[in-house]
């Protein structure tokens, strides 16, 4: 809502402020005012000049030599080139010295040989908005009315001595989009008087209702519907200080009675309508829904297809306007028209909100409308327009007010008291203080014996339904920066992280300490994204947006390594090619077709390795990322939860994944060995679609990680009796996993053995072909005393027989 | 006897005088001194010798050892020092060329600035609470106050996936329903970090994918100059002493009174720059007093308990916090971008 200065002076007398200082207060009351804009963009020295006499340049066929009364005492000379110039008009004329918005400095010229002392000026080189400009000034000079003072400021003629405040109006203040609810917004601020505009019209003895009558049939949808009938009107301009006005609020003119429906509606939030008396067939007024298959074309000259929940103004016949969206061309004003009847009506907001929205179709109108206007208000606006009618339209206004009323809301009686208007602020306000913010307001009410205030709340302000709301004003009226700032008081509470979130923290921690970057990656990814890797989605299908902004973001992320992969896409592009990095994020899963639950939101922990470890250096070689860093990230989690007793890996060949270089994640739970996620290298030919180097990647369930984590540290004593040592290597044919040999070997030795180390694998010709050899080295000790030489040869000895057995494996010599 | 041994401490002396090398010392120490060396030899002849002159030869003997084997450590100690001297010039290296590097990454400044306040408020004794991104219309709007149709509902445009599930818009219904899991106790405080979807286009201050935190305190008797009190201890806890607040009227659908909050600038101090817009406050949270209807909605009397709540954008203050200037950066993951906040 735009507020021009000058005109809220109309209501409220406020010229002791500034408007930067109205904004000020308006912003700290809880009205924020975006900008405080001056509708005078640099014009000074343009006065009301009067054309004596126009005569064709001698030497310029298109320009005009005009001699102009300025009111400076001397008749000017000035040569006009545009066509609408003409004797007898009254024009803007830039004297010599005059400054023009674009920094323009007017100076004495010569224009083809013939002085020039001045300019006679356009709206548009005034500085007025183009698109606010009726149709008549949009080219050639602006000729003014011919009663406007030979001398006058221009900036009086044309009101642009004027600031506009820009209101940036929450939804609950839609009592401010109208003048008169700022003025009662900057009364209560300062505790000033609001005038009210003149609704007075004379009588007649024509009665209105024996031209019209009206009918509310969509009782739901229209509370009261009122209407005015005005005869012999005159088309014309509105006066130009009405024409000002609007132009500040941002309305272009159009016509004295289209202009007359417009400010009252800016004056009063009512959004008013006036329809060609003689177009409307049957004499009557009919507020129904549209039937199926009516059509309506719109004042916009669009043809609109009407649904049957939409509201309708009908006559006899056929609609004739969009209720509360936009009038209907089959009955506008006119340049013919005489007699008009004058809608002021009370539509339910969200019939407009969605008719608005079904048509795409916003105005003024359903901007007001769809917030719900003020029941109070429908006839003062009504009668405020047929007195401007009569003034300014040379309206013969007939006698009453033709109306249907379904309802009429009553002022909302609220009751809060003293104790907990303090209580609930935590502040200490005495009963004259509140009283006095209720004044301001201009909300009546008394108090009791107990504090409590009985509040009639004008229905302006239909906000406020309760005692919360109450006390918000009270709140705003006595200043936020007044109400003390206090510590809690009551119980204590014990401040903690859960289990959960204590363990994505240390994971954070300790893997951002190994070197890798922590990412966030969107949550919506594209259909084909979301399939890559099957294995980790369950079976899920992607769930869709109604309304996505792209295809690449349509469904949600089932895994969070399509959105990785994209990720160090994004990167190597920019050419940043090592990459080691994870993601903590959710993932969603669902087996419906069609939502009809919320999905399976699942904590995932994301991992990428891409590039090189370890950069070439003055003293090392590079060092390409391989499997074995990303199990390594795997193993060093699972160890820091204290589970690694828990976890083995298998050989996986998940769709997506590198076939031979792909590790299942398992987990022991109750129910056996559980695959919890994937380690392993990503498939080559993903690999190549996605443009990137070798990659490693991993992706694991927190869930099971959340229940499963053991955060209790039991201290073992130190050994006090030597372990013995012993390594073996032996030949094994290649597919058999070193896992499954460290694995037999503890199954075997027991619990005499401490440690069992992998410190080498070797393949090579002199093996053949399809064959390797493991290097383990195993550590014996027993807690309670020194093993003797014959235990251990013979325990070992047992485990290297069960190797050979098990593998088929030759000891190597 | 005696004549031979000082002509041998001559000799010796001597030639170690010349001797050059710890070979040749060695050799030496091996021909005057060693078992089978010219020294022995001379002493062999001294079972010949009579009981006076025995101690007196042997005392002689004895002083010529001495002396040899004084030169000779002199020798090798001398030796010693020049191989050590050796040493160290060749072992002599660059050290102005870099060390071995320690690994370091980053946090994602989004979940700095998380871990940040989180900390601060779990220090004030709140709980942190989480919900699904994914929620009902019901948590998301209804129980705030937010009914179908109501246009404050045109305030966030929504991901719906079905007419009645969406991605949540805000953090808010974490608290609806950390308070329905309360059945009703009190005292409640918790803090609800996470991601929130609007549909907004994608420029340098919007993303339609962004992090909130959001605070809720229920208790028998809590105000608004409870709220004021709390967020001052947390902007000073989060930008420093000096930091101030200023609340300015404003509406949420699930508070009321409903404030916008102001932070003195943190660049400038609150004299005004180009970040605050010559303001000397920045706009960072909105907040209010938790409307009854929603106590309704989470189970509570609203004439029994009161509540405040509070709400923040997590990229907002990274924003500041960090000087970026393309919100964007969070969700794209430069490297170049991320590697800047690895360090404390």
């Amino acid at each position: 809502m735009k507020v021009s200065y000058q005109w809220l002076n109309q209501y409220i007398e406020v010229t002791d402020m500034t408007a930067s200082q109205i904004a000020e207060r308006m912003t700290s009351g809880g009205i924020e005012i975006d900008v405080v804009e001056s509708l005078n963009k640099g014009v000074s020295g343009v006065v009301v000049g009067y054309v004596v006499s126009k005569e064709k340049h001698p030497d310029a066929d298109k320009l005009n030599v005009c001699q102009i009364d300025a009111g400076t005492g001397e008749t000017l000379q000035i040569v006009c080139g545009a066509r609408n110039v003409d004797a007898g008009q009254k024009v803007p004329v830039a004297l010599v010295g005059a400054k023009l918005p674009g920094d323009l400095h007017i100076k004495r010229a010569k224009l083809r040989g013939v002085e020039s002392q001045g300019m006679i000026c356009s709206a548009k080189e005034l500085g007025l908005q183009e698109k606010l400009l009726p149709k008549e000034q949009q080219e050639g000079i602006l000729v003014l009315p011919a009663d406007t003072p030979i001398g006058q400021p221009i900036g009086i003629t044309l009101g642009i001595d004027d600031e506009v405040l820009e209101l940036d109006l929450t939804p609950n203040r839609s009592d401010c989009l109208s003048m008169l609810g700022a003025a009662y917004e900057v009364a209560a601020l300062t505790g000033r008087e609001v005038k009210l505009p003149d609704t007075s019209v004379m009588h007649s003895s024509d009665q209105a209702s024996s031209h019209l009558s009206v009918t509310i049939e969509a009782k739901d949808q229209c509370s009261h519907y009122s209407a005015r009938y005005i005869r012999g009107v005159k088309i014309a301009p509105s006066p130009l200080w009405m024409q000002n006005r609007l132009m500040a609020a941002g309305v272009r003119p159009i016509n004295n009675v289209v202009d007359i429906t417009n400010y009252v509606m800016l004056e009063y939030g009512q959004p008013l309508h006036a329809f060609d008396a003689s177009k409307l067939e049957g004499g009557r007024i009919v507020v129904r829904n549209a039937q199926p298959g009516e059509m309506l074309t719109t004042l916009d000259d669009q043809e609109r297809k009407l649904e049957p929940q939409m509201l309708v103004i009908a006559d006899a016949v056929k609609p004739v306007a969009l209720a509360g969206v936009m009038g209907g061309a089959n009955s506008e004003v006119t340049e013919d028209t005489t007699d008009i009847v004058l809608e002021s009506a009370r539509f339910d907001g969200s019939t407009v909100r969605r008719t608005s929205r079904q048509l795409g179709l916003r105005s003024e109108s359903s901007a007001r409308f769809e917030k719900e206007v003020d029941p109070g208000r429908v006839i003062a606006a009504l009668n405020r327009a047929a007195s401007l009618l009569e003034k300014h339209a040379d309206g013969h206004v007939t006698e009453g007010i033709v109306e249907a009323v379904v309802s009429r809301p009553e002022p909302a009686v609220v009751q809060v008291s003293l104790p907990k208007i303090n209580q609930y602020l935590g502040t200490d306000l005495s009963k004259l203080e509140v009283e006095a913010i209720f004044v301001r307001l201009g909300f009546e009410g008394s108090i009791d014996d107990n504090g409590v205030f009985t509040i009639t709340v004008p229905t302006r302000r239909g906000d406020i339904t309760r005692d919360v709301d109450l006390i918000e004003e009270v709140a705003r009226l006595y200043g936020y920066d007044n109400i003390p700032t206090t510590p809690i008081e009551g119980s204590t509470t014990p401040g903690a992280l859960t289990k959960a979130q204590a363990i994505r923290r240390e994971l954070r921690k300790k893997l951002t300490n190994s070197g890798l970057n922590e990412v966030i990656s969107y949550s919506f990814t594209g259909p084909e994204r979301a399939q890559l890797f099957p294995a980790l989605t369950s079976n899920s299908r992607p769930i869709r947006l109604a309304m996505p902004m792209s295809e690449e973001r349509s469904v949600l992320r089932t895994s969070l390594l399509p959105q990785l992969l994209e990720m160090a896409s994004y990167n190597r592009n920019r050419k940043n090619y090592d990459l080691a990095v994870f993601e903590l994020g959710s993932v969603f899963h669902t087996e419906e077709e069609t939502l009809t639950a919320l999905p399976n939101e699942k904590h995932r922990f994301g991992l990428l390795f891409t590039g090189n470890a370890v950069q070439a250096s003055w003293n090392q070689k590079a060092q390409a990322y391989d499997f074995y860093h990303a199990k390594g990230v795997i193993e060093a989690m699972i160890q820091s939860l204290g589970i690694d007793h828990l976890v083995r890996y298998e050989a996986a060949q998940p769709e997506g994944f590198h076939p031979g270089r792909t590790a299942a994640i398992k987990l022991h739970t109750e129910a056996g060995w559980v695959a919890i996620g994937y380690v392993g290298q990503l498939h080559p030919e993903l690999q190549q679609k996605s443009d990137l180097a070798d990659t490693f990647v991993a992706e694991l369930d927190l869930a099971p990680l959340y229940e499963y984590a053991d955060f209790a540290i039991v201290y073992k004593p130190l050994p006090r009796f030597p372990a013995m040592e012993r390594d073996i290597a032996v030949v094994v044919d290649a597919g058999v996993e070193a896992g499954r040999l460290t694995e037999t070997a503890r199954e075997t030795a027991g619990e005499l053995l401490e440690s069992i180390r992998v410190f080498d694998v070797y393949t090579g010709e002199k093996l053949g072909a399809d064959k390797k050899s493991v290097a383990l080295s195993l550590v014996y000790r027993h807690r309670e005393r020194t093993l003797t030489d014959e235990e251990i040869t013979e325990l070992h000895g047992a485990v290297v027989v069960k190797i050979e057995q098990t593998f088929g494996a030759e000891l190597r010599k | 006897m005696k004549e031979r041994l000082e002509a041998l401490r001559a000799e010796a002396l001597q030639e170690l005088q010349q001797v050059a090398g710890q070979q040749q010392l060695n050799d030496l120490r091996v021909k005057y001194l060693g078992k089978k060396g010219a020294l022995t030899e001379i002493l062999r002849g001294m079972g010949g010798l009579s009981a006076e002159e025995r101690p007196i030869i042997g005392q002689v003997g004895n002083e010529v050892r001495a002396a040899i084997e004084s030169v000779i450590e002199e020798k090798q100690e001398a030796y010693r020092q020049e191989e050590t001297a050796a040493r160290l010039r060749e072992e002599t290296i660059d050290v102005t060329l870099p060390g071995q590097a320690l690994p370091a990454g980053a946090v994602h400044p989004l979940n700095k600035v998380v871990q940040e306040i989180e900390d601060i408020f779990v220090g004030l004794g709140y709980s942190v609470a989480e919900g699904p991104e994914v929620e009902t219309d019901f948590f998301n709007f209804e129980a705030l106050n937010l009914p179908k149709n109501h246009p404050a509902r045109d305030m966030q445009d929504s991901f719906y996936i079905t007419e009645d599930i969406l991605m949540r818009t805000q953090t808010s219904p974490v608290q609806i329903r950390t308070m329905k899991a309360m059945n009703g106790k009190s005292p409640v405080k918790i803090i609800c970090p996470g991601k929130v979807y609007r549909r907004d286009d994608d420029d340098a201050t919007h993303s339609f994918q962004f992090n909130q935190i959001e605070g809720l305190v229920v208790g028998p008797n809590i105000r608004m100059s409870d709220l004021k009190g709390t967020l001052l201890q947390f902007v000073q806890l989060m930008f420093g002493k000096q930091a101030q607040i200023r609340l300015r009227p404003s509406f949420f659908p699930f508070t009321e009174p409903s404030a916008e909050v102001d932070v003195t600038c943190s660049q400038c101090g609150g004299h005004g720059c180009r970040m605050c817009k010559q303001t000397g406050w920045l706009e960072i949270l909105g907040c209010g007093m938790v409307h009854p209807r929603v106590l309704e909605m989470g189970g509570y009397d609203p004439n029994e308990v009161s509540a405040f709540a509070f709400g923040m954008g997590v990229e907002r203050i990274a924003l500041l916090k960090y000087g970026i200037d393309d919100i964007r950066h969070f969700y794209t993951n430069d490297q170049r971008f991320l590697n800047q906040f690895a360090r404390m």
